[in-house]
């Protein structure tokens, strides 16, 4: 439990770290006395801006992401595994070959199905 | 000294230090990547253009803190700060040697991991809240790519644990200490795993040849786009920290950490970090950027379950002969 006191004594510190930064740049920012629209424009190449930013955006980020949580998950049983490989013994290891194998089964699968292809 | 002012101490020295390197490799990594290209890079202020970072620092923090008028403001003010503030947390379970060191988490390993995972965050919403569609795509990019690159860095980490039978930083170096450097032995996964952890931290932090979520040539600046003084800085200083921060973490897990003979275990520790970093700027300053679709594939063909298999190997590896063979 200490260390966990002393992880967040370190955090306080990274939170001091750039808000520190910002207020320093508060106390010496210059601001100029007349604003005008250009300068707080969206910048796209100098031209007014054509509609809004946000947008649909492609499907394949959102495959990105189903894969991601697939394996992300996988990595989250794999870390209490790890830990107690010497315990368990010879067939905690083969259990977890034959998840790791079906899991690849449907890496395969995503495979030739064209979902990790980038197009 | 209780744990909290322990941790709050070191860490301002531990961050003091961190930061200033980070802002020093600026200043290095233009005089190095000047002599490569036959330049001469800073000159002018101070000698060997060093005070260039001081006049750099001075001008970011004067320029006015410009919101652009369709952005989404809070979030917008939000985003940078917080790319630092998870950015400089991962550090709080890094030794830097036996005693230089803030917090030693049983579970530092999995710390690591998932601050360092939350970075995504603040950079998506940075990206997202300027509304600007270079940001956007940046954005999208770096969110796409940082979370690929997420899995063979979880399961290449993975294989230190394995092989220490231990989350925790100062075991996993004491381990290597008694026996060999993982990236030495057991021979073949150890390197490996290292090279594919090395490979995803420049992916994570959007180093070259990763930088495809700020490609200049296309982007503009990518997430950066709106960003102006301080805040600007502050996301530029988070990618710098990031790197060294990574590179110090793959010592402590791959190289042996502060495990070294003559010197005390800082010096070989802060050694083997800038040794890393160094080939981060190396690499930077040699290779080409890839295309988004060969990013993706060298991810998820070949990175994934390569690095799945080195988990099983090291596991292996420790039933067979034990930790600590």
């Amino acid at each position: 439990m200490d260390q966990w006191v002393a992880a967040a004594g370190f955090v306080a510190v990274a939170i001091i770290v750039p808000v520190s930064m910002l207020v320093g740049a508060k106390l010496l920012a210059v601001t100029a006395k007349s604003s005008s629209k250009l300068k707080t424009m969206t910048y796209e190449c100098g031209e007014e801006p054509e509609g809004g930013a946000w947008l649909q955006f492609h499907p394949r980020y959102y495959l990105v992401a189903l894969i991601f949580v697939l394996f992300d998950i996988e990595a989250v049983f794999l870390f209490p595994w790890a830990l107690a490989i010497e315990e368990l013994g010879g067939l905690a290891i083969v259990d977890m070959l034959i998840f790791v194998l079906v899991l690849l089964l449907g890496w395969g699968y995503a495979l030739r199905k064209g979902a990790l292809k980038w197009q | 000294m209780t744990p909290l002012m322990h941790g709050f101490v070191w860490g301002l020295v531990i961050a003091t230090v961190l930061v200033t390197i980070a802002v020093l490799s600026i200043w290095f990594e233009r005089k190095f990547s000047a002599r490569m290209q036959s330049r001469l890079g800073p000159t002018l202020v101070g000698p060997a253009g060093i005070l260039q970072l001081v006049a750099d620092a001075l001008k970011m923090m004067q320029k006015e803190d410009l919101i652009p008028e369709k952005a989404d403001s809070i979030l917008f003010r939000l985003a940078p700060p917080f790319t630092v503030l998870f950015t400089l947390s991962v550090a709080a379970v890094i030794p830097f040697s036996e005693n230089v060191l803030a917090a030693d988490l049983d579970i530092g390993v999995l710390f690591m991991l998932a601050v360092g995972g939350l970075v995504v965050f603040p950079v998506w919403i940075a990206g997202w809240s300027s509304n600007n569609k270079y940001a956007l795509l940046g954005a999208m990019r770096a969110v796409a790519q940082g979370i690929a690159y997420e899995i063979p860095l979880v399961l290449s980490a993975m294989v230190p644990v394995v092989l220490a039978q231990s989350m925790r930083f100062s075991d996993i170096i004491s381990v290597q200490a008694e026996t060999h450097w993982f990236v030495i032995w057991p021979l073949g996964p150890g390197l490996i795993a290292f090279v594919i952890f090395f490979i995803c931290s420049l992916a994570e932090a959007n180093r070259i040849p990763f930088d495809i979520p700020e490609a200049e040539s296309e982007l503009v600046a990518g997430v950066t786009t709106e960003y102006a003084g301080m805040r600007f800085g502050l996301l530029q200083m988070a990618e710098y920290l990031h790197t060294l921060i990574a590179s110090a973490v793959a010592a402590a897990i791959f190289f042996g950490g502060w495990d070294g003979p003559f010197a005390p275990g800082l010096h070989w520790m802060v050694l083997k970090t800038l040794a890393l970093f160094f080939t981060i700027f190396w690499i930077r300053w040699s290779l080409v950027r890839f295309r988004s679709d060969q990013l993706m594939a060298l991810c998820w063909k070949y990175l994934l379950p390569l690095s799945l298999l080195l988990v099983m190997v090291a596991a292996l590896f420790v039933h067979y002969c034990g930790v600590g063979a």
